[in-house]
């Protein structure tokens, strides 16, 4: 900011167009540095989303009507939604969970320095890991013939028939847990590491115990982040679509594997419904950054 | 889409002192608890890439994934989608973050939430809203597969933004711009040359990131490109997934040691920044 007052803006104009600070030229010049992007947004993600909400409130033989968010009541669909919004609640409170340990052990739990290197390095690897190899992955593991489900069947234990199955609620809990848990490593690394030693001593010349620090100052500093996090979880499974479309066929009931067989599907086939749909979708979503982003500034108060 | 960060830049606080002994037998518990989710199915998949010949441990099945007529082709179209995608991103990101950083502050809000967008409007919703807005004149771009490929690139670009944005405006956070402006302004350079000559060059470093985010991210991706009836690599994965008994095995060890080349380039990057 300071900046700007050195240099005063006329400075920098374009030689081309004489330099004056307010003239309108220059205004519509500013405009023009940052047209392709807005066009670009406009014509690539802003459109095509409001063209879907438009054709939500359409019928299947034309004309404007309701009766597709009406339809977002029929079983169905609230099977899916019930489904996907179970999936990522568990998720996102499990993925914290072992995120935040696993976070935690690697920067303050006092283990050897490459350790944390590595699960960084990992971490990134593992949260952009999602879709057909991912799925691929895990039916080599927990499928019927994995390496996983043989080794508990030498123990005389039958996975599947004991009722487990990984085309089940746990069985994709397990798998996207995978990107989920590195997600949360990435994120609480900076956050852990904005927790300042003056606060740990400071608590501890006051006689506070190592879990009444923890109580009284390190959880409620961190807490913004960790719930934020956990809510940017929520979206980040919500809106998964490859991973469970490649390890289920696309026939499990998920909100984002239904807008796929009501679209494009040959046996229920209503796009109306399935605009509808994604038109919720969206709405969740937009509420989830939007908290995510909220907190995340709350919490730039103290660990920024 | 499913979202994605890179390795953070690493902490500058190492312990100072070393924690409590209790503390530390619960990190080692909780890492090796970890370590063995993290690692059994990769393990797994592994072993079963191996056993593709009977009775004995080979490479036969990476042998047959790169032998089948159908993976060159769909491998290096997504390499070439991937490629000309962050070549269109930068194109757009780098000179919208420079003019935001210098003219435009103002804007900077609207721009990150624009670039956010991706974030929220997940995949499988996008690709149905561009097939609904370009399957018709005015804008018939879903007719041939050639022109359905070109809209394929632009949204992957768009879906890129977010990393893009982000990286590219740390790197610009990292140089001063206006100086740099001025100085080359003062020379006679018009902005297309203060671009090209200053401001690109400045930034490799920064982009790199960016770019290899956006190319681990682009190059499987599924959602998109199958309801766009694209052969690119994740349709292929997906099909093979359900054809195939040993190579798909194959293809997640190959994909998964692709990931992890483009992320280890980024901690690398970001840790020899960190050293002047």
């Amino acid at each position: 900011m300071s900046k700007s007052s050195l240099y005063p803006d006329s400075r920098f104009a374009d030689p081309a167009e004489g330099g004056a600070k307010r003239s309108p030229q220059l205004h519509i010049g500013n405009w023009l540095g940052v047209l392709p992007f807005f066009v670009f947004s406009g014509l690539f993600l802003i459109a095509p989303t409001l063209i879907l909400a438009y054709r939500s409130f359409e019928g299947l033989n034309g004309g404007q009507t309701l009766d597709n968010y009406r339809l977002l009541t029929s079983p169905a669909v609230i099977n899916s939604y019930g489904m996907s919004i179970r999936i990522s609640l568990t998720t996102a409170i499990l993925g914290g969970l072992f995120g935040f340990l696993i976070a935690w052990a690697v920067s303050l739990g006092g283990l050897p320095r490459p350790f944390r290197t590595t699960s960084t390095t990992f971490s990134g690897v593992a949260s952009n890991f999602a879709g057909v190899p991912l799925a691929a992955a895990f039916v080599f593991t927990l499928g019927r013939v994995g390496v996983v489900t043989a080794l508990f069947e030498v123990f005389g234990v039958n996975l599947y028939k004991s009722g487990f199955s990984l085309y089940s609620f746990t069985g994709l809990t397990l798998v996207y847990l995978f990107f989920q848990i590195p997600l949360m490593v990435l994120v609480m690394l900076p956050a852990l590491d904005g927790l300042k030693r003056d606060w740990l001593e400071a608590a501890e010349n006051l006689g506070a115990t190592p879990g009444q620090y923890w109580r009284h100052v390190a959880l409620p500093v961190l807490m913004p982040s960790i719930l934020g996090t956990m809510i940017l979880l929520f979206g980040n499974s919500f809106g998964a679509h490859a991973t469970a479309y490649a390890l289920t066929g696309g026939l499990f009931p998920l909100a984002t594997l239904l807008i796929g067989q009501q679209i494009s599907g040959d046996v229920l086939h209503n796009p109306g419904l399935g605009y509808a749909v994604a038109m919720g979708m969206v709405i969740i979503m937009a509420f989830s950054i939007l908290i995510y982003s909220i907190l995340q500034r709350r919490s730039e108060r103290w660990l920024g | 889409m499913t979202i994605s960060t890179g390795p953070p830049i690493t902490a500058k606080t190492p312990a100072a002192e070393a924690p409590p002994k209790g503390n530390r037998l619960w990190a080692w518990l909780i890492f090796l608890m970890g370590a063995l989710y993290f690692m059994l199915p990769l393990a797994a998949t592994f072993y079963w890439s191996l056993r593709a010949e009977k009775g004995r441990f080979g490479f036969e099945a990476y042998r047959r994934l790169f032998a089948d007529a159908n993976f060159m082709p769909a491998f290096s179209e997504s390499i070439v989608n991937a490629i000309a995608a962050i070549f269109l991103s930068l194109l757009i990101i780098v000179p919208t973050a420079y003019w935001v950083r210098l003219r435009m502050p103002r804007l900077r809000p609207v721009v990150e939430f624009i670039t956010l967008l991706p974030f929220v409007i997940p995949a499988v919703v996008l690709v149905f809203g561009i097939i609904r807005l370009y399957s018709r004149p005015p804008l018939l771009l879903t007719a041939t597969y050639d022109s359905s490929r070109v809209l394929l690139v632009c949204v992957y670009a768009a879906l890129s933004f977010p990393y893009m944005f982000r990286s590219v405006d740390n790197g610009l956070r990292a140089i001063d711009v206006r100086a740099l402006t001025e100085a080359a302004q003062s020379l006679g350079a018009n902005w297309i040359t203060i671009l090209r000559e200053v401001i690109f060059p400045n930034l490799r470093v920064a982009t790199l990131s960016g770019a290899l985010l956006t190319f681990a991210i682009v190059l499987g991706e599924l959602t998109i490109a199958l309801y766009m009836a694209q052969k690119t690599l994740g349709p292929y994965m997906a099909n093979l997934t359900r054809s195939k008994v040993y190579e798909p095995s194959a293809m997640a060890i190959v994909a998964f040691a692709i990931t992890w080349v483009a992320m280890g380039m980024i901690a690398y990057i970001s840790r020899e920044r960190k050293q002047p």
